[in-house]
């Protein structure tokens, strides 16, 4: 897929439960596997990465669908851990859209 | 950031957001949902 658009035309979104994955997650579309387990181990696909419950996705997405797919997630997940692993990588390895 | 006209790849977990829910968001802001996927680590 990565290899079929350019990657400003791309934006991954993750629907992860915790900070740790998260990171795995943002880490793994952006520098590559950080645990060189799988097929993306060495290969940086540069990919900008948000997670769904992140406020720059947040406020694009219809308050109508937001609700009825992820705002009861929202109120378990530790959104703040998350948005904040995510941000982290986006601003170690220069990913945006 | 923005998503509209943007194609989205949609990484969901079924221990978090699954795939689903987050293709119907990018949808609603006018992204083009490339790859919709839910994992499960049991």
């Amino acid at each position: 897929m990565a290899e079929r658009y350019h990657p400003h035309e791309l934006v991954v979104l993750l629907g992860t439960p915790n900070a740790e994955s998260s990171r795995l997650y943002a880490l793994t579309v952006t520098e590559g596997d950080p645990s060189w387990a799988g097929a993306l181990a060495g290969v940086a696909l540069g990919l900008p990465v948000y997670h769904v419950l992140e406020e720059p996705v947040k406020s694009q997405v219809a308050p109508e669908v937001y609700e009825e797919h992820v705002a009861l997630m929202e109120m378990v997940l530790e959104t703040g851990e998350i948005a904040h692993a995510v941000q982290d990588v986006r601003t170690s390895t220069g990913s945006r859209a | 950031m923005q998503l509209q006209g943007k194609k989205v790849i949609a990484l969901g977990e079924r221990d978090g957001i699954q795939g689903s829910a987050i293709a119907e968001c990018a949808r609603s802001a006018g992204a083009e949902v490339v790859l919709e996927t839910t994992y499960c680590f049991v």
